[in-house]
């Protein structure tokens, strides 16, 4: 039977300030300090002898830097970062990737693995031949090589890890909430996979049989995934906006929770706001009591 | 229309998931998104309202002006829609880019509202043949987020359900010419009947099943779907199909089926909300833009 369900909105409950934690939140025009000891990072400016924010986030002090971390900001690339992209354009020997950034991001054709895993000097014919590998929507995993002086990052997929991504779900957040880990490829005991990029954008897919060592991401499994994956896809992905929307940082063991206190939930009744708000209550408690 | 750029393994995974009935949300075919609706957030107007569904967000305001009626229908008000794709919205809505959406939309409206007994048009009248109300309604497309036309349609039922129209009245003069004068309670006023006024549920054929209150990802997958008007009551006023795919006959008779269910169902839900907003009177707290 149809299922409607339609509410009159609710007003935002103030979140209650956390003991113990004196963030000093700033938003755009607010003054830091007046203070003139201090170097000026990104996110400030100077004027009138004291020091201004120029982005909404919160004030970080490194001995005697002062900078402003954004809250909700484009993915800024840092050599090493893995990132998820989809490919916008293919152009004479590299891919154009969009990575949520400033500028689009580049893959050029020489840091890309050839099927079979080859090295050799890529030819005349594997330019003609490179929108057989990646087309315009694909979606690819990769790594960031390398950032131009103008903030465009360069990416490679020199490892078999990388490539282009098969069936599964995309969910896009605010790069500023997926915690900077040791691997950002997890494959959760509940039965999925999920690769979380450093520029928001999540990717979960069912979990592969086999380890494909020769694959590199070049042959995409176009065989239906049983229902059973799914279900768990897609409660992994209600749960990630569920834990995005109150503004819980994304690591392998808060997602691991929150599906957890999810379970005698419907799928689809986690997105409802007062469903939300129990299951990242719960997620939170049992976070906090990780660490204390 | 603002659509996402899908790779042909997610468009697959979609058309797979909605065979099973298995949306990528959870959702089932037949589900609808969780809507939000208020009224009355637009102080400057006769009436307004705004709906997000998801992370589909309309805002429409009404708005009553006095005008001399229609020369076919000499006894009757009329409405006039005006569709505003917002910049807002999505980037392509830039300039002149949202014109070609809105004037679509705004004619798909007409044609459903062309309809016999959707509105009292006759309480619209003031003077046959001379004065008579024109409802202005004015829909904002603030944000993008799939299934624009089930959203606009629904934000519109509870503008014209919110709708205050002062009561006036006719005075004769001498030498037959004739006063209007508005009543001096700024709380009297007529309320329009929406209890005919129909919804549209749009049906999008995705593999060989229909989904309803499709997501930007779910539309990106389907060729063709099917825009149905539908009364409270489950009566079908209009019918039109948009997108390049095509339709057999058997599916069009299954998605009217699904469509005529579906949307009475739609129809309790918003009547409820909105009797519950009704209910709560002037102790409610308005959450409007900065909630």
């Amino acid at each position: 039977m149809a299922a409607i369900s339609m509410r009159l909105p609710v007003a935002r409950k103030e979140v209650p300030e956390s003991a113990g934690s004196e963030k000093h939140l700033v938003v755009p025009g607010d003054v830091i300090t007046a203070d003139t000891g201090y170097m000026r990072g990104h996110g400030t400016y100077v004027e009138d002898d004291k020091l201004i924010a120029s982005v909404a986030g919160v004030v970080e002090r490194v001995n005697k830097l002062v900078y402003v971390k954004a809250l909700n900001t484009r993915y800024n690339g840092e050599v090493g970062d893995i990132v998820v992209g989809r490919i916008t354009e293919v152009q004479q020997k590299r891919w154009k990737v969009e990575t949520n950034s400033r500028l689009d991001s580049v893959l050029l054709l020489s840091s890309m693995n050839l099927p079979g895993g080859e090295l050799r000097r890529r030819s005349a014919e594997d330019e003609l031949a490179m929108r057989d590998y990646l087309q315009e929507g694909d979606l690819i995993s990769a790594e960031v090589q390398s950032v131009f002086s103008d903030g465009a990052v360069s990416l490679h997929t020199r490892s078999l890890k990388y490539g282009k991504l098969g069936q599964g779900v995309l969910v896009q957040v605010s790069p500023s909430l997926v915690k900077r880990q040791k691997t950002h490829f997890h494959d959760l005991p509940c039965g999925a996979s999920v690769i979380l990029g450093n520029n928001g954008f999540i990717w979960i897919y069912p979990t592969p049989e086999q380890k494909d060592e020769e694959a590199g991401g070049f042959t995409t499994n176009l065989e239906p995934v049983p229902l059973s994956d799914r279900e768990v896809i897609s409660r992994l992905r209600n749960c990630i906006v569920a834990l995005v929307t109150e503004k819980l940082m994304l690591f392998d063991t808060s997602i691991l929770y929150c599906y957890e206190a999810s379970l005698p939930h419907q799928i689809k009744d986690i997105l409802k706001p007062e469903v939300m708000e129990e299951i990242v209550l719960e997620t939170r408690q049992r976070l906090l009591d990780l660490e204390g | 229309m603002a659509s996402v750029v899908l790779s042909e393994a997610e468009k697959l995974y979609i058309v797979h998931g909605v065979q099973e009935d298995l949306r990528v949300d959870g959702r089932g075919c037949e589900d609808y998104r969780c809507a939000e609706v208020e009224t009355d957030i637009v102080s400057n107007t006769s009436g307004s309202a705004r709906v997000k569904l998801g992370h589909t967000d309309i805002l429409v305001g009404v708005k009553a002006e006095m005008g001399t009626p229609k020369l076919e229908k000499p006894d009757e008000g009329y409405l006039e829609f005006f569709v505003d794709c917002s910049a807002n919205a999505t980037p392509e809505f830039e300039g002149r880019g949202g014109e070609e959406l809105g004037t679509e939309i705004a004619n798909t409206f007409y044609r459903v509202f062309s309809s016999e007994n959707c509105i009292d048009l006759k309480s619209l009248c003031i003077n046959p043949r001379e004065h008579c109300w024109v409802l202005y309604v004015d829909v904002l497309l603030l944000e993008c987020g799939g299934n624009l036309f089930d959203a606009i349609s629904l934000a519109v039922k509870a503008a014209l359900f919110n709708t205050k129209i002062p009561k006036v009245r006719v005075l004769e003069i001498e030498e037959g010419s004739k006063e209007i004068e508005l009543s001096d309670d700024p709380y009297d006023c007529i309320r329009l009947s929406v209890d005919e006024v129909p919804c549209i549920i749009t049906l999008s054929k995705i593999g060989y099943r229909h989904v309803v209150d499709a997501t930007l990802e779910e539309e990106a997958c389907s060729l063709a779907s099917l825009l149905i008007s539908v009364t409270s009551k489950g009566a079908l006023t209009c019918m039109k199909k948009v997108g390049k795919g095509s339709l057999d006959p058997e599916s069009i008779f299954e998605m009217m089926e699904t469509g005529r269910r579906v949307g009475k169902s739609l129809h309790t839900s918003l009547q409820k909300v909105l009797d519950e907003e009704e209910s709560l009177g002037t102790t409610r707290q308005k959450v409007g833009f900065l909630g």
